[in-house]
């Protein structure tokens, strides 16, 4: 992952990518004993593999282009003006296939089908490849070689900007919605990751580069705490995974549950204090200036209220009410698990000040701009707006879980619905049944193509060749040696005959003269 | 230095008839010793070898029959080379695999020569001489210490590539009848303008493909492949993807592209589709396989197909770029070291597998990891090479391919790319089988790693590594070959 940060080279970059990859792929299927995990291992590896097979052509692409895959070379290198110009109107194919690549990384829809699978990880896994490294690959990628992506603009906007605003607005909605309906304290999260990198990537398709990879680091901070915390309730409730027999466990695990609750307010985007705030709050005035359009800028809007809600659920169920099943003997985790929690919601909460829009050196440093201090900065209409969102998403989870006990007040509410977005919209079902099932008929086509069409074409010519030598054959015996048997069976047969007469009997000579004097006599006579 | 290669192939042929004298006991330790000895006469060879001068070295001239135009000339350049010093390094690797009867490690030691010999010969009859001579001990080693369907599967494979081998043949009797020689050097001078003329020229085009089709294999001449491989012992079967496969492509390399660049830039469009549905259907096809040997026979298919995508991206345009050129060239020449290196180590692996339970059906096992984490660990290498993770050889070549051939043809390179996928899938189903999972019955017994094998396997998956990491030390040894026959093909 370092590799990938820091490569100055596609090639290199890809190379560490795909070595990130793969140590998920072998994090992932960590309980080798265990089916569920392999089968998790694989999808992911498969899935991102997809991508990547775009991101290779990209390279190859722009390789063969520009000459050169260096991002920068004093002057020379892929992503400066030289190589963006060699690269003219292809830059637009160069950068949706890198898109690719990053659309499987950062588990962007229709690709994040093995992100919520990943969860089959340990826990700490999964707050590495899902808060801080792998999966903030593709959004690092996109950012890194934003050159080619807005090479061309008219406004800020390009076609591979555009799709990579929509693919991002479509993941961060339907992720936040499929977390709403889940019973897995991993898997909310899972795709509480998911919806965060689409709005990451929204923040890069609209132009808020910096605010997409501010958000990218913060989101790196809350969520790391986020899965640790779930770590640790998971082991405090004696591996149990399921929110919903959970409950009441704020006061069992006082320290998991302040980090919790820290790293939850983060992630809505309590303003002031957290981080997710700033950040996001930067990205939905980077969106509210996109000029296509304003859609996505009001759909995100509704995506921080979902977030504030599912995350709500999700605290309202695990940490207050009743104490359920799984509850009852739960005990704080010990301080080597705690600790981490306590680092991370430090962090949480420090790196809203680096994050400050009062003194915003780090946006400034990468947007390449001078820092400037301004108090002012922090009360802005925007505030006030993401404010009153997040209260509403706080406020209606409080208002639908409170006192719900174990079942789903939306399920009661909507049963089709929410059975259609616990089952993840059925789009792995949906993948099985199309994708997969085309890909495997393909594979058996081919073997049996091979089986009996190719070979059977070669068995052919080895047929025909076996008929053409029985012909011979037959017309050997039939035609040829038959004539030379007769042949020399005539010849025996005279043979035997004329031996027949050579009997070595006097008699017989004598009487065959006798005959033949005959024979002359009449002859003879009959002349004369 | 000159007799460096006669030395290298009489010594396996000595080697074969001391096998033969010597006790049954020893077969195998005098094979081993033999084919170490041949090993240090390549590392000789490579070490006198000049990799930045231009053409044949170490030539050797002798007069054998001129009534016919059969010269004794034998000489290296840096694809000899490496495939000599591909051939040192598999049959060795081979000999490791199992422990056969006296008679194996005679027709082994024979084949080795005979691959010597082709990979050195640079007359045409001299180079089919040992080029049947090879065909021979496969097809007894298959037929007499295969496994089962050993008689049919040996019977076609023999029959196939001998069919081929006389298309060939007669071809270059045409010809010869036409240009009266038989020297590859004045052949390849000829052929830039036009060998042969009219209807002549393309029945000894298809003749010579025809042969070098089967033997690569190129889809859809290819199904005697699975069937031998699937048949051969461990040690036949590492021999015949390693090396044997290699010869073909030799062939492409050697005399297809130099005698024939004009006709063969006329059909390559075809010949691009051939080479994609080698890389697409074998790579379904081994999806489709629940025989492990099966499985990798059939990539191996495929991975020649990436092979031959190379070559004839190379010559599907006149005004290629030569730096373009120079990548697919490379990137074919790397190929065929590292697809030698990791599908040998892979039939070797299977074999062991095999060894270990009896049978080699992908359902017969699960949950090995548990049990023999080392088999598994240094097998999971191999595989993730052979799918072309950066940092192993695989990705190497490769990557220089499609490099080249995407400029060239992108198209079809596109298409081929989708092999990339096909192969993760099958490897990692291969792996989730094998290597995941609950412990199997079957394999509780299992032991993991012998001193041995590791001895086998190490060395081999830290090659791997090298390739990987440092492809530069095997470039270097055919730069110079490369530069020129782009000039020749430019």
């Amino acid at each position: 992952m370092l590799g990938v940060v820091i490569a100055n080279s596609l090639l290199l970059l890809f190379v560490c990518w795909e070595l990130v990859g793969l140590a998920s792929y072998l994090l992932i299927g960590f309980w080798i004993h265990r089916p569920s995990a392999a089968a998790a291992a694989k999808k992911a590896f498969i899935t991102t593999r997809i991508g990547d097979i775009g991101f290779f052509l990209a390279i190859l692409w722009l390789y063969g282009r520009s000459g050169t895959l260096l991002f920068y070379d004093g002057g020379n290198g892929a992503l400066e003006k030289a190589g963006l110009v060699s690269l003219g109107a292809s830059a637009t194919f160069v950068a949706l296939l890198i898109f690719c690549g990053a659309v499987g990384k950062s588990g962007q829809f229709p690709l994040h089908v093995w992100l919520p699978d990943a969860m089959e990880g340990p826990t700490p896994v999964s707050a590495l490849i899902h808060a801080a490294t792998m999966v903030a690959a593709g959004v690092f990628l996109v950012a890194r070689v934003y050159p080619i992506f807005s090479s061309g603009a008219i406004n800020g906007v390009t076609a591979p900007l555009t799709v990579v605003v929509w693919i991002g607005v479509v993941t961060a909605l339907i992720s936040a919605l499929i977390a709403l309906a889940q019973a897995d304290i991993k898997r909310i999260l899972a795709y509480s990751t998911v919806s965060q990198l689409g709005l990451m990537m929204v923040s890069l398709g609209v132009g808020g580069v910096a605010a997409g990879i501010m958000h990218l680091l913060a989101h790196g901070f809350f969520k790391a705490l986020l899965f640790l915390g779930s770590g640790s309730i998971i082991h405090g409730c004696h591996e149990e995974q399921d929110i919903r027999r959970m409950g009441g466990l704020r006061g069992l695990m006082p320290v998991t549950f302040l980090t919790y609750a820290i790293g939850m307010m983060a992630l809505s985007g309590v303003p002031l204090f957290f981080s997710g705030a700033w950040t996001k709050e930067e990205i939905l005035h980077a969106t509210s200036l996109w000029s296509p359009s304003r859609v996505p800028h009001y759909l995100m809007l509704a995506g921080v209220v979902l977030t504030a809600l599912y995350m709500t659920r999700q605290m309202v169920y695990v940490f207050f009410g009743e104490r359920r099943a799984a509850a009852q003997h739960a005990h704080e985790s010990p301080p080597v698990m705690t600790g981490p929690l306590v680092v991370l919601a430090f962090c949480a909460i420090i790196f809203s000040v680096v994050l400050t829009p009062a003194w915003p050196w780090l946006h400034d440093y990468l947007s390449g701009e001078r820092a400037h201090y301004d108090l002012s900065q922090l009360i802005q209409p925007g505030l006030y707006l993401a404010l009153a969102l997040v209260a509403l998403g706080i406020g209606l989870g409080v208002l639908f879980y409170r006192g719900s006990g174990a079942s789903d007040p939306l399920e009661h509410a909507q049963p089709a619905l929410f059975r259609f977005l616990a089952n993840r919209m059925w789009l792995d079902e949906f993948y099985d049944g199309t994708i997969l099932l085309f890909a495997r008929f393909a594979a058996r086509l081919s073997d049996f193509l091979d089986r009996y069409f190719w070979d059977g074409l070669v068995r052919l010519f080895a047929g025909i060749g076996q008929l053409f030598a029985g012909l011979t054959k037959s017309f050997d015996e039939r035609a040829i040696n038959a004539g030379v048997n007769d042949a020399t069976g005539a010849a025996r047969g005279l043979g035997r005959v004329l031996s027949g007469w050579q009997s070595g009997q006097v008699q017989t000579y004598l009487s065959a003269i006798a005959l033949g004097m005959l024979a002359l006599l009449l002859f003879y006579a009959w002349l004369t | 230095m000159a007799h460096l290669i006669t030395g290298l192939i009489f010594l396996p042929i000595l080697g074969a008839l001391f096998v033969g004298a010597l006790p049954r006991l020893l077969a195998r330790a005098v094979a081993l010793g033999c084919s170490f000895m041949t090993a240090l006469l390549a590392g000789a060879m490579w070490y006198h070898f000049d990799a930045s001068a231009v053409g044949l070295q170490m030539v050797q001239r002798h007069v054998w029959i001129p009534a016919i135009g059969a010269q004794g000339l034998l000489g290296a350049d840096g694809l000899s080379l490496l495939l000599v010093l591909l051939t040192s390094l598999v049959f060795p690797f081979a000999f490791f695999a199992g422990r056969m009867s006296r008679g194996f490690y005679v027709l082994m030691l024979v084949m080795q020569a005979a691959l010597y010999g082709t990979f050195t010969a640079q007359n045409f009859i001299l180079w089919f001489l040992f080029y049947e001579m090879s065909l021979i001990p496969a097809f007894l080693l298959i037929k007499v210490w295969g496994g089962e369907k050993r008689d049919r599967a040996a019977t076609k494979f023999f029959l196939y590539t001998f069919l081929g081998s006389v298309a060939m043949l007669l071809s270059f009797l045409g010809i010869y009848f036409v240009r009266g020689t038989f020297d590859f050097a004045e052949l390849t001078a000829l052929g830039k303008g036009g060998l042969l003329t009219g209807n002549l020229r393309w029945f000894a085009f298809a003749g010579i493909f025809l042969g070098l089709a089967v033997k690569v294999p190129l889809f859809p001449f290819h199904t005697w492949l699975p069937d031998a491989y699937e048949a051969a012992p461990t040690g036949t079967a590492m021999v015949l993807t390693g090396i044997l496969s290699k010869m073909g492509v030799y062939g492409f390399i050697r005399l297809l592209l130099p005698l024939f660049p004009n006709e063969i830039r006329i059909v390559g469009p075809w010949l691009l589709g051939l080479a994609v549905c080698s890389i697409v259907f074998a790579s379904l096809a081994a999806w489709a396989q629940s025989d492990l040997k099966r499985m990798v026979a059939y990539l191996s298919v495929n991975h020649l197909g990436y092979c031959m995508l190379g070559l004839f991206a190379i010559t599907a345009t006149s005004t290629a770029p030569v730096a373009e050129v120079q990548a697919a060239l490379s990137g074919v020449f790397l190929q065929i070291f590292n697809h030698g290196l990791t599908a040998a180590a892979l039939f070797y692996f299977v074999g062991l597998l095999e060894e270990r339970r009896g049978t080699r059906g992908l359902n017969d096992f699960g949950g090995l990891m548990q049990r023999t984490p080392l088999l598994c660990g240094w097998m999971s290498v191999a595989m993730f090479s052979s799918l072309g993770l950066p940092g192993l050889n695989g990705f190497v070549g490769e990557f220089l391919i499609f490099k080249g051939s995407f400029a060239l043809a992108a198209g079809y390179t596109a298409l081929a790319v989708l092999g990339l996928l096909i192969t993760a899938i099958v490897f990692l189903r291969a792996m989730q089988f094998l290597f995941s999972g609950p412990l199997a019955e079957s394999c509780a017994t299992f032991p993991d790693l012998r001193l041995d094998e590791k001895w086998v396997v190490v060395p081999v998956a830290l090659l791997m590594f090298a390739v990987g990491i440092f492809p530069q030390f095997i470039l270097n040894l055919f730069n110079s070959t490369v530069v020129q026959m782009t000039r020749l093909l430019g």
